[in-house]
């Protein structure tokens, strides 16, 4: 089942968490709602689950309009940040909920939740009480929970902040496993960028209650349609500069810095922002070299050497290979490929190689 | 901080409970004693204090007293007219205190005046709303056709009137004890229940009801405990008297009327110790039936 967003809009007050969001998902994707804290991605997910009602706008399942449908009626299952299960009901029980709820007959229902248990993995808990799991299994039995109704939507809110780092990475494989394996559309909020960008299908990030982009995960960081977008994704964060164009062609300046860049691309503004990926970045000899400065912080955290290189009052970290012989105090030369230079408008950090088209306009499909 | 304990820690510990249990027993736990063992006398001289005979001559007689059997019956139909009618409205009250209204701390004070009022002054006020000629509650019944009812002189009456009084009266600790247990309840339940298919009312049963047992299970034996209690409100509401025709004559009373007015101090004490038995038995039953039903996160 697709899922339409239509102009949704979700004011509290005189905030607007929500500011005409306008998407199309895809029957069996699984999308993360990615995001700094108060972006409105949690909101949206509310206002999909139907557990918030929109301002204005409308949500689709399919061919259905499902707006002013109550959460109860609306066939998705949830799981949530805290997990949420009964503490008083039995991890079999707490499955069986949802059936119970849509009256399905005792037997069968308690035979769809077993099957459900086994897929999650928690066949063998199922007469513990919540209380007596661990984070990883409670998130097993919500996620069973959520599912074992049959779902047309399945939501997730933040499941792995509440897991500790080695379980996050197991619990986000999981996720992607249950949910190829079931084939339903889901939906997943998260805050950390890594988390969207390894298991989805396709990232909307957001900010400020406005879709920022709306792309697959390598497409939006590589190909970033403004520079918040760029700063979000990204560890260690991209590198911006703001450069002045000069009067000889293909030379800027870099601003509070009397280096002169050579840029290949010739630019019709004035000033412009650059995007440096740390990965990018390498030491090299002077005649290819971008700019020169002194290194003035290394550290080298596993297979990684993350250096930090301080050109007058701009300083850029660099990614480089760890068999590189440099030491703090030096000065070095670092160059970057000139494709993999992004140009962005510094006054509305629109990525200037863009047009100025929104990706999530493009995802929105006309449906009567 | 958690030694061993030693005899000197012992002896430092008991130091402290000194004051609060001094006071304890002096005026609980030796009453108590004292009574058990007064209801064991058979024969008493009190002017003297001096005690001729023990048996258990007290508990045949009281049980032999129609007035006491009526006591009996009297406290069993208050307890079964005021917990439960107590409970449900309570929680009812509760559960609309709780949502979302106007004016909440209003509201929320006008239900818990009725338990920081003097018993006394609130029957007097009770006295009039049932009087049978000027009494509102009468006044209202008017508006449905009903005759004028003689709540406080019918022997008829007189116990749904205390029904009345007693409920109203305790109204406001349970509201305030259930919505402390309502807001201990996280939102999240409510908002999986809703996503799990859950109406309204299957939100009540499922995630209300059972998160809310402990406290349930807490008002339940105050108020049972409190109902087979009851005196004060009787002697106001009825000025010094059981009721019309002993209409309203509890356990209590009867210990009263026996210890103050007939100077039985034996048949009293039987009859306390005897209403002790009781409570104690129901109190054992609730907590085993507690056990079963109620959850403890």
């Amino acid at each position: 089942m697709d899922v339409y967003l239509d102009n949704l809009t979700m004011e509290f007050q005189d905030i607007k968490a929500v500011d005409r969001l306008s998407t199309t998902i895809k029957d069996g994707q699984l999308v993360s709602l990615l995001g700094p804290s108060g972006c409105g991605k949690s909101t949206t997910l509310m206002l999909l689950a139907g557990l918030y009602k929109p301002t204005s706008g409308d949500i689709y399942f399919g061919e259905q309009n499902v707006t002013k449908l109550d959460a109860e009626k609306r066939e998705i299952g949830m799981v949530f940040q805290n997990y949420a299960l009964y503490p008083h009901l039995s991890v079999l029980k707490n499955i069986m909920f949802p059936l119970r709820m849509q009256k399905v007959p005792k037997k069968e229902a308690k035979e769809r939740a077993i099957e459900m248990a086994e897929l999650v993995q928690i066949g063998h808990l199922i007469d513990r009480k919540p209380g007596q799991l661990s984070g990883g299994q409670q998130q097993r039995v919500a996620i069973a929970r959520a599912l074992v109704k049959k779902p047309k939507l399945l939501l997730l809110d933040e499941p792995l902040s509440n897991l500790d780092a080695r379980l996050r990475l197991e619990m986000r494989e999981e996720i992607r496993r249950i949910q190829q394996e079931v084939g339903i559309t889901a939906i997943f909020v998260t805050h950390d960028q890594e988390e969207a960008l390894s298991i989805s299908d396709r990232v909307m990030l957001m900010k400020n209650g406005i879709l920022q982009q709306d792309s697959p995960p390598q497409d939006m960081y590589r190909n970033p349609i403004n520079s918040f977008t760029a700063s979000f994704l990204g560890n260690p964060p991209i590198n911006f500069i703001k450069v002045t164009k000069t009067d000889q062609q293909g030379k800027y300046k870099i601003m509070n810095s009397s280096q002169l860049i050579h840029l290949a691309k010739d630019i019709d503004m004035g000033q412009i922002q650059l995007g440096l990926r740390p990965e990018n970045i390498y030491i090299t000899n002077k005649e290819d070299a971008l700019m020169t400065g002194e290194v003035v912080h290394l550290e080298t955290i596993g297979r990684d050497t993350l250096i930090r290189v301080k050109i007058d009052d701009v300083t850029i970290r660099a990614l480089i290979d760890p068999a590189t012989d440099i030491h703090v105090g030096e000065r070095c030369h670092i160059g970057i490929k000139q494709e993999h230079i992004r140009y962005f408008n510094i006054e509305n950090g629109a990525n200037l190689e863009r047009g100025n088209s929104h990706d999530g306009q493009a995802n929105m499909e006309k449906h009567a | 901080m958690m030694d061993k304990p030693t005899w000197k820690s012992t002896l430092r510990a008991f130091l402290y409970l000194l004051p609060a249990l001094l006071i304890l027993i002096v005026f609980n736990i030796y009453p108590i004693i004292k009574s058990f063992l007064m209801s064991l006398y058979t024969d008493y001289d009190f002017y003297n204090d001096v005690v001729y005979e023990y048996g258990l001559s007290n508990f045949s007689d009281i049980f032999q007293d129609p007035n006491f059997i009526k006591a009996i019956v009297n406290t069993t139909v208050f307890v079964i007219g005021v917990v439960p009618v107590s409970i449900v409205l309570s929680l009812a009250i509760a559960i609309m205190l709780n949502s979302k209204i106007k004016a909440l701390s209003f509201f929320r004070t006008i239900y818990f005046l009725p338990f920081v009022t003097s018993v006394v002054a609130v029957a007097i006020v009770w006295g009039w709303i049932f009087h049978s000629d000027y009494g509102l509650l009468n006044y209202f019944l008017g508006f449905f056709g009903i005759d004028p009812i003689e709540w406080l002189t019918d022997p008829t009456y007189s116990m749904p009137a205390l029904i009345i009084l007693s409920v109203w009266k305790g109204l406001g600790f349970n509201i305030i004890i259930f919505l402390a247990g309502l807001q201990n309840i996280n939102k999240q339940y409510y908002l999986a229940a809703q996503v799990d298919g859950a109406s309204a009312w299957h939100r009540f049963l499922s995630v209300t009801i059972p998160l809310l047992s402990p406290t349930m299970f807490f008002i339940s034996i105050i108020s049972i405990i409190n109902a087979f209690k009851v005196f004060d409100e009787i002697f106001a509401l009825f000025n010094g008297r059981p009721g019309p025709a002993n209409s309203t004559l509890t356990v209590v009373y009867y210990v009263y009327q026996k210890f103050y007015e007939e100077w039985e101090f034996g048949l009293a004490s039987a009859a306390a110790f005897v209403l002790f038995i009781i409570v104690f038995l129901f109190t054992l039953i609730q907590l085993s039936l507690g056990k079963k039903f109620v959850h403890y996160q």
